[in-house]
């Protein structure tokens, strides 16, 4: 269970793919229209309850319980041998 | 098409006029047209105001820097007498990391005038950033609409980092699939809460990048006596470009060429949810600066007061692979560490440099701060990921969505020039079933830079 008041993450579908706007690409109009937000959950839940929480803003947004404590995750990526290359080849030419 | 969904779009125009405290009608003529230089000059911000708001947020008088190494470079490539002086204006040095906290100053100034609780705006970009700092320090509430995950709910490392950079002052980030209906949650926001829509493309918006362009014909001007022969500005939607061109010619810098420069992004759709990870740039591409060039009331507001066919000389777009090498090549030979977007005017410079005289000098006007997620490497790494193969070689064969290519020396760095008169006829093609008067002849000539006859040929 995941108590009143922690800091979650919900998603929720805002239109259905058949709702969403007439001018789109094939592979878009296929898929559903999402919202994500962060906030204070309101009430104890279990992951994947459909929920309301607090945004920082004080709204409350209803949604798709996803993630308790969300943590950031962008990093550096992993290591990429063509950006060493490409170093090498600008050093290289500036100073050959 | 769901009722509630039309319904907001059929309010648009009530849901905006009370969002940004401003009737467009009191600008309009009777035809296409209308006044924007009244709507630029209505708004009670002089220069001085400008400067003195600015100043007192941490944001504008930021270094201009002359790049010896990166133009002694740029003369290996070049033929005798040529290889223009490359000079950079260190815009990351803002509140907020880069230039666009000179519009986020203007607009947050402008909603606590007006008395408003919050700002909300929609970017994925740091225009978030900046708002999101200045509506800090003002003591406003803040909204960030950010389109940022696919149907796989995966996002650019990039988005994510400035989601991160919001939240960091305390902002809300609401994130939204791929799609145009970003504008439906935009709307329902500003209904809901009645912030301030600190549209990208507001006077406000536009009038905060004067500045930019006043300090960069000033500081050439007393640095070297004279004004610099060209500005290489990175072109989205329209505001940037237009800002620093109105700046620099209101400063007398009237010669001045006026260049805007893009990623190439070309048969990547900005719609679709497949293509939406396949890029490595989520803005300063094609796939913003054509449409909104050649028809810049395609923003959130009545009118874009980002209108860069005014101003713009010459279009040119560079390559992705070229964007990331002048990355690395700023930091490996001027030991500056800059975010890749911030850096699509350089690559376009460092080429167009190869063809100017040496006694001229060039000026990029921006770059932008950097950071995990919004770097070479994760954005590379996540490239490889989504399929995208990294190659060495000549950038013009780099196929958007299937590879990047880096050039293989600084000599195969080339940018590529877009036809001006494409871009105006683009422009034109809605009016050209249309019964044009005097006074709208007068608009299009104005908007394009060009004269009535052009005008009528074109058309």
């Amino acid at each position: 269970m995941i108590d009143k008041g922690r800091y979650v993450r919900i998603r929720r579908t805002l239109l259905k793919p058949e709702d969403r706007s007439s001018n789109l690409p094939e592979e878009t109009k296929l898929v559903p229209y999402k919202m994500w937000v962060k906030g204070y959950l309101q009430e104890d839940s279990d992951l994947f309850d459909i929920v309301d929480v607090k945004t920082t803003t004080g709204r409350i947004e209803t949604g798709r319980l996803k993630e308790a404590s969300p943590a950031y995750k962008t990093n550096y990526g992993d290591f990429v041998d063509e950006a060493l290359k490409l170093r090498d080849i600008i050093l290289g030419d500036y100073y050959e | 098409m769901s009722n509630t969904y039309q319904s907001f779009m059929d309010r648009r125009n009530e849901i905006m006029k009370k969002s940004v405290g401003l009737d467009y009608n009191k600008y309009e003529y009777k035809g296409i047209g209308f006044d924007y230089e009244l709507l630029m000059n209505d708004q009670g911000y002089d220069l001085e105001k400008i400067i003195e708001i600015q100043s007192a947020n941490m944001v504008g008088n930021t270094p201009l820097v002359e790049l010896k190494n990166i133009t002694k470079y740029a003369r290996k490539y070049s033929k005798p007498g040529f290889g223009a002086r490359i000079f950079l204006k260190d815009e990351a040095a803002n509140l907020s990391g880069s230039f666009k906290a000179r519009r986020a100053a203007l607009s947050v100034h402008q909603a606590k005038k007006l008395g408003y609780k919050g700002v909300i705006a929609a970017t994925s970009g740091n225009y978030g950033a900046a708002v999101a700092a200045l509506a800090a320090k003002a003591g406003l509430k803040c909204i960030i609409v950010q389109e940022c995950f696919d149907s796989r709910n995966i996002s650019q490392p990039e988005i994510l980092e400035k989601a991160r950079k919001c939240e960091a002052y305390g902002a809300e980030v609401v994130q939204l699939s791929v799609g145009p209906e970003l504008f439906y949650t935009f709307l329902k926001l500003l209904d809901e809460t009645g912030y301030f829509n600190a549209s990208l493309y507001s006077p406000y918006g536009i009038k905060g990048i004067e500045t930019l362009g006043h300090e960069i014909a000033e500081e050439v001007m007393n640095k070297e006596g004279k004004y610099p022969e060209a500005v290489v500005i990175t072109n989205a939607g329209g505001g940037n470009l237009t800002g620093t061109a109105r700046g620099l010619k209101d400063a007398g810098a009237v010669d001045t060429k006026i260049i805007a420069a893009s990623v190439r992004l070309n048969g990547l759709h900005m719609a679709s949810d497949t293509d939406f990870n396949k890029k490595s740039f989520t803005t300063g591409h094609t796939g913003f600066g054509i449409p909104f060039s050649t028809y810049p009331d395609r923003s959130d507001v009545p009118r874009s007061a980002g209108r860069p066919m005014r101003y713009m000389d010459s279009y040119v777009t560079v390559n992705q692979g070229s964007v990331f090498f002048m990355t690395e090549t700023l930091a490996l030979l001027e030991g500056m560490e800059r975010g890749p977007a911030g850096n699509t005017s350089l690559a376009a410079a460092f080429s167009l440099a190869k063809t100017m005289r040496e006694d001229e000098i060039i000026v990029v006007q921006e770059t932008e701060y950097t950071g995990a997620g919004k770097h070479l490497l994760p954005q590379l790494s996540f490239a490889k990921k989504n399929g995208i193969e990294l190659l060495f070689g000549n950038p013009q064969e780099e196929v958007p969505g299937k590879n990047i290519i880096f050039p293989l020396n600084g000599g195969l760095l080339v940018h590529k020039e877009l036809v001006m008169d494409d871009l105006r006829k683009s422009y034109l093609k809605r009016y050209k079933d249309t019964d044009l008067t005097d006074e709208d002849y007068q608009f299009l000539c104005d908007e394009l830079s060009i004269d009535i006859d052009k005008v009528k040929s074109l058309l």
